[in-house]
Order: structure tokens, then C-alpha cells, then sequence
């Protein structure tokens, strides 16, 4: 069915890269021009948009994960979100095996905090591998069709948000409960929490470390031949198996990383992976499925225009606006912001 | 035996004659014995069991029944033509809203300070039903549009975002309807026959005839009419996946690039099937929402209203509308067993954690996607799989 899809003749007049980009910055434009009109003041549209940037930096800790599954192994990972869930779980299970040391600097949350992450990480990414090697690896050797391991990472959704439910309850949890968390001012007026440009940071240096591990060493090059042509890749002699190994630590690890960031940003629910799952395949569609760089270029992308669209809109239809953008991509140019003409995902 | 006890079995008997004639498939020797047979079993019953386990019983069928609805709209999506919808929850809402909303009438008086709803039209049952249909369809048909014609898994994605999309609408828009808060009042289709007043359009030995029947025997009533609904959606369904229609649509299924080669629209043919699937399972969200009486965004949790169903479908058989309802009836066997058996666990939970009980019905949700990883994994056909055509 997806070969049939790709061999559709294309269309003659197909916008490329740059009429995306056009679409997206007057898509920016109408919701800058709506806000003023009802006398949204620029200086709280440019806290929104800093405000955007950070929240991106969470969603693309998920996207690039996202993509990288998407690309290599060829599944909409349907879970994702929930690993987000699992990692923010654990690090709270975590963090409440340890004393509480005092706060670090001006953030609300103290060392070991970062030890926790450091712990979880690979942690995660672990259970995701294993989650592949019980779930998807049968069915891969079974030549199963690829809707069944989206259909089976759904049902790993399901599972993982039960498990966590089972574990903490509905309620709403906060690593640090009742620690001050309070806006220091920026630049300009703009007020943020220090932890938030802690996220921001932590984010932009594991994204670096990404970038580092897929383009210098042999694994990246691995990977992203398999992102490639998995096909070609197996023949040109590439272990198959180590690269989905890695590709599940990377992946998972990076969501459970950034669920704990949006843990830490504002609270955990048992269904905050789901909810951000919207967004998060939207940054990835938008971004080029199996193009972690674009991942991170869409995350930026919908956590800004969420930001911005509440400025006069109900905030809690943030994912709603994501869905709207994914929606106007799949209209102008499926293949999303860098994806080659001709190679229609 | 009760005048009424005699009343409810002959209710009875319509879910059993429309199951039997299901099941028998049309022999000649069962058609005549069809309706005495189901009456007479439907006032066994009614004598035979105790009044408690037969209005469980009753429930059981009644909510199983609305499910099977929902999944023959999955069925006609993925069964047989391979779109992977995982919006069901979209549907299934906006079926149960807009019935509640064409039927309902504005709140008036005290009421209007506490409820707001953007329509109230008191209309028909049945008006509400193709309401809720056409209305799921629509929302469908936009959706289907930009996404089939691109890769499965967008219009997976897609439907994520719809069914959230529709969620936020109903929990936040309190002038459409009632926001957080339930909408309320939902009219009971035949609901004067349980009534003391008696319905305007029988006449008046009819009325009397069903007297004895007190607002308590409601179920009874709706079974009847859900069966029938059911089996009429059913029957259809068959129909057109026999006609040359339904061929094409399982030839996309199979083969996308054989079938338009074969100069059939094939984007054409899927966005029809998702529409139609959409259209019935609005339909089962209107069978719904008459059955609740008051809904809120809350029932419409992707868990219970997309989950459920999917794995209804997946154990029953996909591409065998008959597996589809029996799926639904066996899933929601489990999912009624597995609430008791939780409860029965709760003292082994206490003992774990203090916190577990209360948290006990999760377990059940656990349980459920590891059976349909085990479903995925093990027999991905359902317990009756597709029928081989020739």
C-alpha cells in the first residue's frame, strides 16, 4: 500500500521547501496580526515566543526520538508519548529513593535530580528495547504488515499509561511539591523560571550530542543508512540488530528525558504522553519523517505557535492548533520542510 | 407469571428472533420457527431467571450491542478496507452530541441558568439517529480528504488529532454543549411505553396492553430497539460488502496498485468506506447517548471509546462483520468480568499497597493490551476470520 503511494505520479506543481516555509510564516503572521488586533501587547507576544521556544526544546526531546523510529525502523511509534510518561514516572520513583538536597543555584531542583536523569535515561531506553525485542521483533519476523507494530505500539501505549496509573494514581505530581518556583526577568521584561532555561539548555546540548553521534561515528552512519533503504542497508552488510538497539536507546532515552523536563516545567499527569503525542508527530511530519534535524526545526516550530495562538485562544486548544498545522502540511507538501521532490514519504 | 414478567419476555424475544435468524443464516426450516421460537424463549427466560441476574443480563446485551454498532463502523474501515482509524472516539462522539443536541429541547426556566446548549430541537429519535450519522460522516469526510491520499500511517495520525480535537471542543465550549458539565435530559426513544401516561401514537388497547410495564422495564424496551438497529445495520453492511462496491474496496485493501490499475479510484473508494464506517459509528454514539441519558466529554476518553473497540474488532475478526459483533460481545464480557474479578481482588491489592484498590480498575486496562498484543501477535485474523470468497 505505502509503495503504491510512493509510485503516484506527483503532481506537476508542487510547492517545495520554500512555499511550506511561506504557508508556516503567514500561518505565524495571521495568529501575530489576530493578537494585536485584540490588543495582545508585543512585549507578552515576545514572552510567548520565548516562552514557545522552550516548550519546542521538550517537544523535540520526543520528536527527534520520533523521527529517528519512524525513519528506521519504519513505525509510528504510537507510544512515544507514554515513554515520555514512563521516564518522568521513574524519575520521580527515583528521586523519592533519595534525600533531598538543598536547591541548585536558582533552579527548583537539586543535584541529584540530575543523577536521576542520568540514571533514567538509558533506563528507558532499555525498556524500549525490550519492549521491540518481546512486541515487534516476533512480527517482524513473522513479515507481518507494518500497521500491526503500529497497531501493537498502540497497545504498548495503553500498557505503560496503565502501568503508571497502577503506580502514582490520576492525580497530578511534581517532583520538588511546594518549592518556590519563581521568574527571574530576562531581557527586555521577559520573565522565566530558571529551570526553564535549564530545559532549554539541557535540550539544546543533547540535541548537539545527537547531531555528534549520527553524523561521526559508524552507528550514526549505520542508522541513518538503514533510515535510508533498510533494504540496501542489510545487504551492504550493516547488523540490523545493533541498530535497532541503538536506535530505541537514543530514542527512548530522549523522551524519557524530555517527559521528565515537562515534569519538571509543570506537572505529570498519567496522560501527558498522550496529549503530546499530537505535537509531537506534527513536529516530526513537519520536519521530514526519519530527519531528526527537522524534528527539532518542527518542534520549534509548533511549540511557537502554540505559545502564540494563546495569546487569544482558549490555551488548552494548544494541541488543537499543532493538529490544524499538521493538517495545512499535509495539504501543501506531505514530504514536510526537508524532504527531497520526487521521494513522497 | 406477571402480566409484566409476560410483556418482558415478548420484548425478549425481539433480540432472540433477530439472533436466531442471525445465526441460522437463513434456513428454510428456522424462518417459520423463527418468531415462536423466540417467544417462547423469551418468556422462559423471563419466568426461569431471577428478576436480578436477567436485568444484567438485559445491560450486558444492551451496552454489547451499542459496541457492536461501533465495531461494524470500525469493520467497514479497517476490516475491509485496510484505513487504520485510531479516532474512533471522535465518531462516537460527535454521534452521541449531535443526537443529544437534535433531540433534546433548551433547557427553560432555573434549568437555563445551569445548562447552555447551542441547539435543542426536540426532534424524533430516528431524526436524531440520522443526525448523528450525517453528522459523523461530515467530520469524516473532511478529515479523509487531505490525508488518504497520502500514506496509511498519517491518516492514523491524523485521527489522533481529530478525536482530541473534538474532545477539547466538548470539554471547553460550554454554549455548545454544556462544556465540562453533562448534558442532561436526553429522551428515552419509547420511553412512553414505560410511562403511566402511555404513548400518544397507539391506540388506546395497545396503551393498556403495555400498562403493567413500569419505567424500571426501560432496558427492556431499548434492547428491542438497539437489536433491531443493529441488525439493520448489519444487514446493510453485508449488502453493499457483497455488492461490487464492497469488491473494489477489499481489492484496495489487497492490492492498492492492482486495483487502479484495474481504473478504479482507489482514493475515491477509501474515502467512501472511512465515511461510511464514521456514519455508523455515529450512529452507535446516538444508541449511546439515548442509553446514558446524560453525557459529557468524559465518556468519550480514547481508553473506553477508541481502545475498546479496536480490540473488539481485532479479536472477533476483522473483514467478518458477524466476528465484529461477536467481538464486541465477547470484549465486553471481558471487560464486565474483569471489573467483578478486580473487585474480588481488592484484600490481595490492599495487601501490596494501600493505594492499589482504588486504583484496581487499571488493572483491567493492563490486561486488556496485553491481550491485544497477544491477539497481534498470536491470531491476527480474530476468532473468525474474514470468509474466503471464491
Amino acid at each position: 500500500m505505502i509503495r503504491g503511494a510512493r509510485t503516484r505520479l506527483r503532481r506537476a506543481a508542487e510547492p517545495g521547501p520554500a512555499g511550506l516555509l511561506m504557508l508556516l510564516g503567514s500561518a505565524l503572521l495571521l495568529i501575530v496580526v489576530a493578537a494585536v488586533v485584540q490588543g495582545i501587547s508585543p512585549d507578552r507576544l515576545l514572552a510567548l515566543t520565548v516562552r514557545g521556544v522552550m516548550l519546542g526544546g521538550i517537544l523535540a526531546l520526543g520528536a527527534i526520538g520520533l523521527s529517528l523510529i519512524f525513519g528506521v525502523l519504519n513505525l509510528p511509534n504510537f507510544a512515544h508519548g507514554d515513554l515520555m510518561t514512563v521516564g518522568a514516572y521513574l524519575s520521580l520513583a527515583l528521586l523519592a529513593l533519595i534525600p533531598d538536597g538543598a536547591p541548585l543555584g536558582p533552579f527548583s531542583f537539586s543535584l541529584e535530580f540530575l543523577l536521576v536523569l542520568a540514571l533514567v535515561a538509558p533506563t528507558v531506553g532499555f525498556i524500549a528495547y525490550l519492549l521491540d525485542r518481546g512486541v515487534y521483533r516476533p512480527l517482524r519476523a513473522r513479515g507481518a504488515a507494518p500497521i500491526y507494530m503500529a497497531m501493537s505500539s498502540l497497545a504498548i501505549a495503553l500498557g505503560l499509561r496503565s502501568v503508571v496509573y497502577l503506580g502514582w494514581g490520576a492525580d497530578f505530581r511534581f517532583f520538588y511539591p511546594g518549592r518556590p518556583r519563581p521568574a527571574v526577568e530576562l531581557f527586555a521584561g521577559i520573565r522565566v523560571r530558571p529551570d526553564q532555561l535549564f530545559i532549554l539548555a539541557l535540550a539544546l546540548a543533547l540535541i548537539a550530542l545527537v547531531y555528534l553521534l549520527l553524523e561521526r561515528t559508524k552507528m550514526g552512519k549505520a542508522m541513518r543508512a538503514t533510515a535510508d533503504n533498510s533494504e540496501l542497508a542489510r545487504v551492504a552488510g550493516i547488523d540490523v540488530e545493533r541498530v535497532v538497539l541503538f536506535t530505541w536507546m537514543i530514542g527512548g532515552g530522549l523522551a524519557a528525558i524530555g517527559g521528565a523536563m515537562y515534569g519538571l516545567d509543570a506537572q505529570m499527569r498519567p496522560e501527558m504522553g498522550w496529549w503530546l503525542l499530537l505535537p509531537l508527530f506534527a513536529s516530526v511530519i513537519l520536519g521530514t519523517i526519519g530527519n531528526p534535524y527537522g524534528a527539532l526545526a518542527g518542534s520549534l516550530i509548533i511549540g511557537v505557535t502554540w505559545q502564540l495562538s494563546s495569546a487569544f485562544l482558549n490555551p488548552a486548544y494548544g494541541p488543537a492548533v499543532a493538529f490544524v498545522l499538521m493538517i495545512l502540511v499535509l495539504l501543501v507538501r506531505p514530504e514536510g520542510l526537508f524532504g527531497l521532490r520526487g521521494r513522497r514519504a | 407469571m406477571s402480566g409484566a414478567e409476560a410483556i418482558r419476555g415478548m420484548l425478549l424475544a425481539v433480540p432472540i428472533a433477530l439472533l436466531l435468524s442471525g445465526v441460522g443464516g437463513g434456513r428454510p426450516w428456522l424462518r417459520w420457527l423463527v418468531l415462536p421460537l423466540a417467544a417462547a424463549t423469551g418468556v422462559a427466560v423471563t419466568g426461569l431467571l431471577p428478576a436480578g441476574i436477567l436485568g444484567y443480563l438485559v445491560s450486558f446485551a444492551l451496552m454489547a450491542s451499542i459496541y457492536g454498532v461501533l465495531t461494524l463502523g470500525l469493520n467497514v474501515q479497517w476490516g475491509y478496507t485496510g484505513l487504520f482509524n485510531i479516532g474512533v472516539a471522535a465518531f462516537f462522539a460527535v454521534g452521541a452530541f449531535v443526537t443529544a443536541l437534535v433531540t433534546t429541547t433548551m433547557p427553560t426556566g432555573p434549568m437555563a441558568a445551569f445548562a447552555t446548549q447551542a441547539l435543542g430541537l426536540g426532534a424524533p429519535f430516528l431524526v436524531g439517529v440520522v443526525a448523528a450519522g450525517a453528522a459523523s460522516a461530515a467530520v469524516a469526510w473532511v478529515i479523509a480528504r487531505p490525508t488518504l491520499r497520502l500514506r496509511d500511517d498519517y491518516l492514523a495520525i491524523a485521527t489522533i488529532g481529530i478525536a482530541e480535537v473534538v474532545r477539547l471542543v466538548f470539554q471547553n465550549e460550554r454554549w455548545l454543549a454544556n462544556g465540562p458539565q453533562p448534558l442532561r435530559g436526553i429522551p428515552q426513544p419509547l420511553g412512553c411505553l414505560v410511562s403511566s401516561d402511555g404513548c400518544a401514537f397507539l391506540p388506546a388497547f395497545a396503551n393498556a396492553w403495555f400498562a403493567p410495564l413500569s419505567p424500571r422495564d426501560y432496558p427492556y424496551v431499548y434492547l428491542a430497539v438497539v437489536a433491531v438497529l443493529l441488525t439493520l445495520t448489519f444487514v446493510l453492511l453485508e449488502r453493499m460488502i457483497e455488492s461490487p462496491w464492497g469488491r473494489v474496496l477489499r481489492a484496495v485493501r489487497e492490492e492498492e496498485s492492482s486495483a487502479r490499475m484495474n481504473g478504479k479510484d482507489a482514493a475515491s473508494f477509501k474515502v467512501q468506506a472511512f465515511v461510511i464506517g464514521a456514519a455508523v459509528m455515529g450512529v452507535g454514539g446516538s444508541l449511546y447517548a439515548h442509553y446514558m441519558v446524560s453525557i459529557d466529554y468524559s465518556h468519550f476518553d480514547p481508553l473506553y471509546a477508541t481502545f475498546l473497540i479496536w480490540v473488539m474488532l481485532m479479536l472477533g475478526g476483522s473483514g467478518n462483520n458477524r466476528g465484529a459483533i461477536l467481538g464486541a460481545f465477547v470484549i465486553w464480557g471481558i471487560w464486565t468480568g474483569t471489573a467483578s474479578l478486580v473487585d474480588t481482588l481488592r484484600p490481595a491489592l490492599a495487601a501490596i499497597s494501600p493505594e492499589l484498590p482504588a486504583r484496581g480498575p487499571y488493572l483491567r486496562f493492563l490486561f486488556i493490551s496485553l491481550l491485544f498484543l497477544a491477539i497481534l501477535r498470536f491470531r491476527p485474523q480474530g476468532l473468525i476470520g474474514e470468509r474466503r470468497r471464491t
